[in-house]
């Protein structure tokens, strides 16, 4: 059984660049961009988790006939 | 093995959680959503041979089909609601993570209804009704 963890080094990596954009942008004085460029990366991250999430929740609900809820 | 990859992703979690935690806590908290998902769908595959070995000795013991499935639904949600209670708890919805905790029982014990009457119907039968005897 294999554990993916390199999507959570991924999200971290995301987040961290994502943050370093926004203090730059920030200390441009660009603030709006700056807050553009953080919905942008947690929106790509949510993406990722989303489908996880699916996927999870579907195997819960046919492992445990949770067809009708 | 498993388990010990289980506890190393844990704890690269939480490494991660808590660098991203200051800086971005949005992400933080979907890498805590993420590490749940992960975690969560390395051990379904073991439930799943377990409650079919649940229902294995069912069969054999020839029990009724319905209350297997039953009590296989109470479960699901009983987890399905542990992990959604967490979850809102750990992202400071205590409130919400209560009634969420009470929807889950609300719909266990709505499960558990037809269970419910068929102990009673049995229980009724063993009552001896003594009509006649009234004057």
């Amino acid at each position: 059984m294999f554990v993916d963890a390199t999507i959570l080094f991924q999200i971290a990596g995301i987040g961290i660049i994502t943050a370093l954009i926004h203090t730059v942008l920030k200390q441009v004085g660009k603030e709006d961009i700056a807050q553009f460029v953080s919905l942008v990366g947690f929106i790509i991250v949510l993406v990722i988790v989303i489908q996880h999430l699916a996927d999870l929740f579907q195997q819960i609900k046919s492992v445990f006939l949770l067809q009708g809820f | 093995m498993d388990m010990i990859q289980l506890v190393l992703v844990s704890m690269v979690a939480a490494l991660l959680y808590i660098i991203l935690k200051d800086i971005q806590p949005t992400f933080a908290f979907l890498i805590l959503l993420l590490t749940s998902a992960l975690i969560i769908l390395v051990v379904i595959k073991q439930i799943q041979i377990i409650l079919q070995l649940l229902q294995a000795i069912g069969e054999r013991a020839s029990i009724d089909a319905t209350y297997i499935h039953t009590i296989l639904k109470i479960i699901g949600i009983a987890y399905v609601t542990e992990l959604g209670a967490n979850i809102t708890k750990d992202a400071g919805l205590a409130s919400v993570a209560s009634k969420l905790e009470l929807a889950g029982k609300i719909f266990i014990i709505l499960l558990a209804i037809p269970i419910i009457t068929a102990v009673i119907d049995v229980v009724i039968q063993f009552i001896p009704t003594n009509t006649n005897h009234l004057p």
